[in-house]
């Protein structure tokens, strides 16, 4: 298929994966700030829980650009309306809209007016809608509107390369995001060390668990405690939670390795590196190496397999002699419409 | 309903127009295409229509089909209006239409054919010289140039207007890049979901194989030795005003919907970016005008076009539809001589009238328009889109004398032609069901025959008293209905 066309596809699932975990991410959040925690200090700032998004997704100078300081208003503003954060959930809508009305005629008319619908009522949405809703209430609709995309997709697509990427930018996403929702407790203060495995600690994971809606699951397997250990497990090794590490690089690989067919490819050979080590990985590695690292170190490794994904299908130079290399480059801007990678 | 009520400028210039209305006769009795819908329309509430109205457009705002008007800052997209009351046509009118603009098109792409190769109208006298050769949109760069089957007009759009009973003037031909097409069959697609049970009464001759014949007709023109040719459809990309109809036709003919940046030129072929690897393309139905097809021939400053992509086109490795050049063919003071194309390379009498029209380069012709501009429609040249017109008898005094001032400026870029009594149709407007002025616009298809499908695009000016039907300018669009005969 059109490599432009494969970009949108797998920017168009992209998008909406990363506005339901902006959406999750900031539900988090909003039940993080409910509970009590310790009168920050000057200069801890950033371990006001509604400072973690920034945390997480790295967009902290953005942020402070435009305004002075983390209140829970301004930061549902910047990450839930804002049009100029390209990771708003705004964006993110209007993004994925635009990747799929560039590609109406690859998918089907369900998933383009689906998403042509979300985009109309997201437009119509304000500020004081979601107040008065509850900003939960919003955050659930964003998630069942993501839930909705995927089902249509997986309900009437063709199972051809164009769902492929769909499902590769789905993946993507979605790994690194998880990898980035698990970093958050080593950001997060507790009011004193006396708190560790108490109370407040214990919410935090439970919060943190159901952000990924993976707290039933976590009772399911270990009918136990929660430790940062089990979580670790769950959301890091388990291949059977849907938005665990494992599952996602499972996908990731599984898809690759049907799209290089053959062809021996760089991208094929880095995801089936970074799956292999969470396929033999152990619990107890991981933490001798410390979490924070280990996430760091995978989230580098989904960047390069990023970047190698768009070398080989999405943004191709030819380097045979058979063509020019400037037009690719110059393509690679304007199909992402103005959004970066997450730093 | 008096059109003239509201329209002070109409009181002012009284002109003696009588609107032929198309469903009901003068004494208000449908006739007789019409009976079995007007039967219908009686049985059904005004309610149930207004639902109905609502209904259509919430589909078409889901379904994204949407233009973008030009210099509107507002809103990048919008809906085009959909009025759900359908224009019908009887089978006899439908025949001598659909003969008179395959007739017209077959002498167009004959004209064409000639001052590209051997410019015989031009020495038989029947055009002059600096008609064809001093206009801007004549293409030297094509002379000489063999494409296949001859065929240069793949997709044509003729506008017709209706005065009578049986008698339709044809107001202008589009051979560049006519759009309008998607919304005739999504026209059509809409009616059939809102009212399925009227096309269980009326035989209404189905339009939907229309991407089929034009996929057909574009495989038939490949470059020599191609058995299985890959066609693709060109966009300037998703901002432009037609880009609906562009992504539309492609997913219809099942081909890929291409921007210039994913095709390059290499080994003098035109290849697409593939995610495995270049891939040929033989055949391309190209929605870009010929300025911006390929910055190293036309236009330098181009984004949209493919560098080289001439080069190839004049090798004969590639095939455009529509061809380079047509545009000398469709402008308005071309227009005036198809008449003659007709009878000069076809032998035949024209099937279909032009609208007389005055050529402002004409000094006999300029002095009289000038002395009745309040009576004319002046319209530019080179102008389409219902921009840059002048609708005499609803245009106030200031208007017309800025508009006198352009003319003189530079009266060969102007054309003009008598009003118009176009004729109305019912249309569904907030004040119930009243007239409004229609036009129609049927898509030839050449390259393996000369064919239409049996269906049209209606366009309906929505302001009432208004003779201006572009989207661009609020017009709207409805169903055009051809009985089976």
């Amino acid at each position: 298929m059109l490599a432009r066309a494969a970009n949108n596809l797998y920017w168009m699932s992209r998008h909406i994966e990363r506005a339901e975990n902006t959406a999750r991410m900031l539900d988090v959040t909003y039940r993080m700030s409910l509970l009590p925690y310790r009168v920050l200090e000057a200069g801890q700032e950033w371990a006001d829980p509604w400072a973690l998004p920034l945390v997480i997704t790295g967009r902290a100078t953005a942020y402070y650009e435009r305004y002075q300081q983390v209140t829970p208003d301004n930061m549902l503003y910047f990450l839930v309306f804002d049009a100029t954060n390209p990771s708003s959930i705004y964006s993110c809508i209007q993004s994925a809209r635009e990747n799929a009305r560039s590609v109406r005629g690859v998918i089907t008319s369900e998933m383009y007016e689906d998403l042509n619908d979300l985009w109309l009522q997201m437009r119509k949405t304000d500020y004081s809608q979601i107040e008065s809703k509850g900003v939960s209430e919003f955050f659930y609709w964003v998630k069942l509107q993501s839930h909705q995309f995927r089902g249509v997709t997986f309900g009437t697509m063709l199972r051809d390369e164009g769902y492929q990427f769909i499902r590769l930018g789905t993946f993507m996403e979605r790994a690194d995001n998880t990898a980035r929702i698990l970093d958050v407790k080593y950001h997060t203060l507790l009011p004193s060390v006396s708190d560790v495995g108490g109370a407040v600690d214990y919410y935090q994971w439970s919060a943190l668990l159901r952000s990924v809606s993976a707290f039933d699951s976590y009772r399911k397997v270990y009918r136990d405690a929660i430790t940062p250990m089990k979580v670790a497990e769950l959301l890091i090794l388990r291949d059977d939670v849907p938005r665990s590490l494992h599952a996602c690089m499972n996908e990731i690989y599984e898809i690759l390795r049907l799209l290089c067919d053959r062809s021996q490819l760089e991208a094929e050979r880095l995801a089936g590196e970074l799956h292999a080590r969470l396929h033999y990985g152990r619990t107890q590695q991981i933490f001798d190496f410390g979490l924070h690292e280990y996430l760091m170190e995978f989230l580098e490794g989904i960047s390069l397999l990023s970047d190698e994904i768009n070398k080989d299908f999405l943004v191709p130079a030819y380097t045979s002699n058979t063509a020019p290399a400037d037009a690719a480059t110059q393509r690679q801007s304007s199909s992402q419409l103005g959004l970066q990678p997450l730093e | 309903m008096n059109q003239s009520s509201t329209n002070d400028a109409l009181r002012h210039h009284p002109v003696s127009l009588t609107w032929f209305n198309e469903m009901y006769d003068d004494g208000a009795a449908p006739r007789e295409h019409y009976a079995a819908y007007a039967e219908w329309l009686a049985s059904k509430p005004l309610e149930f229509m207004l639902q109905k109205q609502k209904e259509a457009d919430a589909l078409y705002a889901r379904h994204g089909i949407t233009f973008a008007v030009y210099g509107d800052e507002t809103g990048v997209e919008r809906s085009i209006p959909f009025d759900i009351i359908p224009r019908i046509l009887r089978p006899g009118a439908w025949k001598k239409l659909s003969d008179g603009c395959c007739q017209r098109v077959r002498a167009l792409n004959a004209f064409l054919k000639d001052i590209y190769h051997g410019q015989e109208i031009i020495k038989a006298g029947i055009i002059p010289a600096q008609q064809v050769l001093g206009n801007n949109l004549f293409r030297p760069e094509m002379r000489g140039i063999a494409v296949p089957n001859d065929v240069y007009i793949h997709v044509a759009g003729i506008d017709l207007i209706k005065v009578g009973h049986d008698t339709f003037y044809v107001l202008e031909d589009n051979l560049r890049t006519p759009s309008g097409v998607s919304y005739m069959l999504e026209n059509r697609n809409m009616m059939m979901r809102l009212f399925p049970d009227l096309f269980a009464r009326v035989a209404v001759a189905p339009i939907d194989h229309y991407a089929n014949v034009l996929l057909d007709n574009l495989r038939a023109v490949a470059p020599s030795g191609i058995s299985n040719p890959t066609v693709v459809v060109l966009t300037p990309g998703s901002y432009n005003s037609a880009y609906f109809e562009h992504a539309f036709l492609a997913q219809q003919m099942g081909v890929e919907l291409v921007e210039g940046p994913d095709l390059f030129v290499a080994d003098n072929m035109v290849h697409m970016r593939t995610t495995h690897g270049p891939q040929r393309v033989d055949v391309i139905y190209r929605r870009v005008d010929d300025d911006f097809l390929d910055p190293l021939a036309f236009r330098r400053d181009s984004m949209l076009g493919v560098p080289g992509l001439f080069a190839v086109y004049r090798a004969g490795r590639v095939t455009l539809a529509n061809a380079i050049g047509t545009g000398v063919a469709d402008d308005k003071s071309t227009y005036i001589y198809v008449p003659d194309m007709v009878r000069f390379y076809l032998g035949e009498e024209p099937i279909l009238q032009n609208v007389p029209t005055y050529r402002l380069g004409e000094r006999d012709d300029l002095k009289y328009v000038l002395a009745h501009l309040p009576e004319l429609v002046v319209k530019e040249v080179q102008g389409s889109g219902g921009y840059g017109m002048l609708v005499g008898p609803a245009a106030s005094k200031i208007d017309i004398e800025t508009y006198r001032a352009r003319i003189l400026g530079h009266p060969a870029s102007f054309i003009a032609q008598p009003t118009l009594a176009l004729s109305t149709c019912p249309t569904f407007v907030d004040s119930g069901i009243a007239p409004r002025h229609v036009d129609l616009r049927p898509y030839v298809l050449s390259g393996k025959s000369v064919t239409l499908v049996p269906g049209a695009l209606t366009r309906v000016a929505l302001r009432e008293g208004s003779l201006v039907v572009n989207s661009s300018q609020g017009g709207g669009t409805k169903d055009t209905w051809v009985l089976e005969g």
